[in-house]
């Protein structure tokens, strides 16, 4: 048997990408970005705050972090609540005592359950990121339209109800579909962080920002999957800001997971490594939204 | 009775091809040819970047997929992306600022889709050989016909976007069928990157004359770094220092070669590339390494054992 002829034709073989989502470009031939104060590198520090129902649906995926065991899975289920009930606050004060603001990229069923866990957010002054309904709220390219537009709709009509209107979205794993941009745009959302192909925000063809949230630099990704410690992911990041630094003008993503990086023998690597980022001098930290308003004013490429 | 026989015959060749390729005979590392690099060096060193393109929606091959998400498998697709739109420029800098020139595994499309990678490439002086046309395709079940296409389509797309002739070829994501070899001689390529034997070239006999197989490397790829082992940056440099030591301290015996099989969207990222500098700077000031790209390693290695 051979491979069928057509799979030998290449129909978007063609300058540029074979989808029309976003242009190509080349970041270092950017205009450089000067941030506030004429720091070096913006460092974005995202917390992720997730509600993992007891009961996954599978629809489409099981998120990354979700039960593991048969009914009731007790130990996953309240694994991740510390995340909620402890973690999260260790990671707060920990930017708190340093008066650095972050973005919080949070299920809105975090927000309805967990008055005060919402209430210290804002009142800290932090940053709002949607990030889909709870971790049963997940997309891929094999959701129908309906389905997908009722998580995206529905997550936003939950965040009015209690009085926030985030601008930008986080979907679960970063996982879209090919209508993901377009829908977002639709239901109010002006930014999005889940394509993780550059260094810089840049816009999609549609008008949407996207705000790359490396996925490589989470601790996710290196504490869990990559099994590395602690001090090895502080190393890590270290490394990545200095050599970022040294490029100017660029932009260094935390993603931080409250019940990974925030349990009682990993914050105090964490918080060391702040300390080292904050002696830097060269380093602006801030939101999202923060970010992506100071890359507007100084007019890039794209924005 | 001779016809009985003769079938047999076929059927014991049949099996020996099912259980060995025969691409080779075996040869023993003591005793090993006694080859020695330009300038009397023991080792020579040649960096292979990928210069891939991934489509984003490709179709189906029976035999492997492409992506494991439904598409678009943003993560996985963004991440290839990142190469091509941020981290070529900081692996080729590194490489081009210690002297190390590349032989690019190219994904061919990417003179259509990137045409700046590919400039900036050989704006450098570096060497291409084929990678396929995307990495989302596969030669598996090719006929010879078919494979013979991306082979010509290869030669074609890369000499109209840089004026050089390819001599080798790395299988497109690495899938082969059992003519590769001959039909890659046939086109008149003169080396492959797909055989992990031994670190030293070795001559392939083909029917269309030898190919030189040059040792390319899945154990010290930064993919297998990064994606199998799970190294940490300063864990993948220590790794390639030590596999640099070894190998230029056998090539007294004689002579060895390691390949940096590299690819921008993992090497490239900014946790990356600074001990990957320090490895360039090591090699580069130890004195012991020939640098060079991968063609003129085939050349260097042909003179001393075909007359």
């Amino acid at each position: 048997m051979t491979v069928d002829q057509n799979y030998l034709r290449y129909p978007r073989r063609r300058p540029g990408y074979d989808h029309d989502l976003y242009a190509w470009s080349d970041m270092h031939r950017r205009p450089p970005i000067g941030w506030p104060g004429g720091k070096a590198l913006a460092i974005w520090p995202c917390i992720v705050a997730e509600f993992f129902p007891l009961t996954p649906t599978d629809t489409p995926f099981r998120a990354p972090g979700h039960m593991q065991t048969a009914f009731p899975d007790y130990r996953h289920y309240t694994a991740r609540d510390y995340g909620n009930r402890v973690g999260l606050y260790r990671l707060l004060d920990a930017f708190e005592k340093r008066g650095i603001k972050v973005s919080v990229a949070i299920n809105v069923a975090v927000a309805e359950r967990y008055p005060a866990l919402l209430a210290a957010i804002l009142n800290g002054g932090h940053e709002i990121v949607a990030h889909s309904t709870d971790m049963n709220g997940t997309i891929d390219g094999s959701v129908s339209a309906d389905a997908e537009a009722a998580i995206i709709s529905d997550t936003r009509a939950r965040w009015a109800s209690i009085g926030q209107a985030p601008a930008g979205w986080l979907s679960i794993a970063r996982s879209q579909s090919f209508r993901t941009a377009d829908l977002l745009l639709q239901h109010g959302f002006t930014w999005m962080a889940d394509w993780p192909n550059d260094d810089l925000p840049y816009r999609f063809a549609n008008g949407i920002i996207n705000l790359p949230l490396n996925h490589e630099l989470s601790d996710r990704q290196i504490i869990n999957v990559t099994q590395a410690s602690a001090d090895s992911y502080c190393q890590q990041i270290d490394d990545a800001a200095a050599w970022l630094a040294d490029e100017r003008g660029r932009m260094l993503p935390l993603q931080l997971t409250p019940y990974i990086i925030a349990l009682p023998y990993r914050i105090g690597a964490f918080e060391a490594l702040l300390d080292r980022l904050v002696a830097r001098g060269d380093c602006w930290f801030a939101t999202g939204g923060a970010i992506i308003d100071a890359a507007q004013a100084a007019s890039v490429t794209g924005l | 009775m001779l016809s009985g026989q003769l079938a047999r015959m076929a059927c014991l060749r049949h099996q020996m091809a099912m259980d060995d390729p025969d691409l080779y005979r075996y040869l023993p590392w003591r005793n090993r040819p006694k080859l020695v690099w330009p300038g009397g060096k023991p080792i020579a060193v040649w960096i292979a970047p990928n210069l891939e393109m991934y489509e984003i929606d490709p179709p189906a091959h029976p035999r492997r997929k492409s992506w494991s998400r439904p598409h678009p498998d943003v993560v996985a697709y963004s991440h290839r992306d990142y190469g091509n739109r941020v981290g070529h420029w900081r692996m080729a800098d590194a490489m081009s600022e210690f002297g190390f020139p590349g032989s690019v595994s190219l994904s061919v499309a990417l003179c259509q889709h990137h045409p700046q990678i590919v400039a900036d490439a050989a704006a450098r002086g570096w060497e291409f050989f084929s990678h396929g046309i995307y990495n989302t395709r596969y030669a598996y079940d090719m006929s010879a016909d078919q494979e013979r296409a991306i082979i010509r389509d290869s030669i074609d797309t890369v000499r109209a976007a840089t004026g050089h002739d390819i001599r080798g070829w790395l299988a497109p994501a690495l899938t082969h069928t059992v003519n590769t070899f001959d039909l890659i001689a046939e086109a008149g390529l003169d080396y492959t990157c797909d055989l992990y034997h031994t670190d030293q070239p070795t001559l392939i006999a083909t029917p269309n004359g030898p190919l030189t197989a040059i040792p390319y490397s899945l154990e010290v790829n930064d993919h297998y770094g990064f994606f199998i082992y799970n190294m940490s940056p300063r864990e993948y440099a220590d790794a390639l220092i030590r596999q640099y030591e070894r190998l230029a301290q056998e090539g007294e015996a004689g002579g060895t070669v390691m390949c940096i099989p590299l690819h921008a969207y993992l090497i490239g990222q900014p946790h990356r590339i600074g001990p990957f500098r320090e490895v360039l700077r090591h090699i580069a000031q130890d004195g012991r390494a020939w640098i060079a790209r991968a063609g003129d390693i085939v050349d260097a290695y042909r003179a001393q054992v075909l007359e």
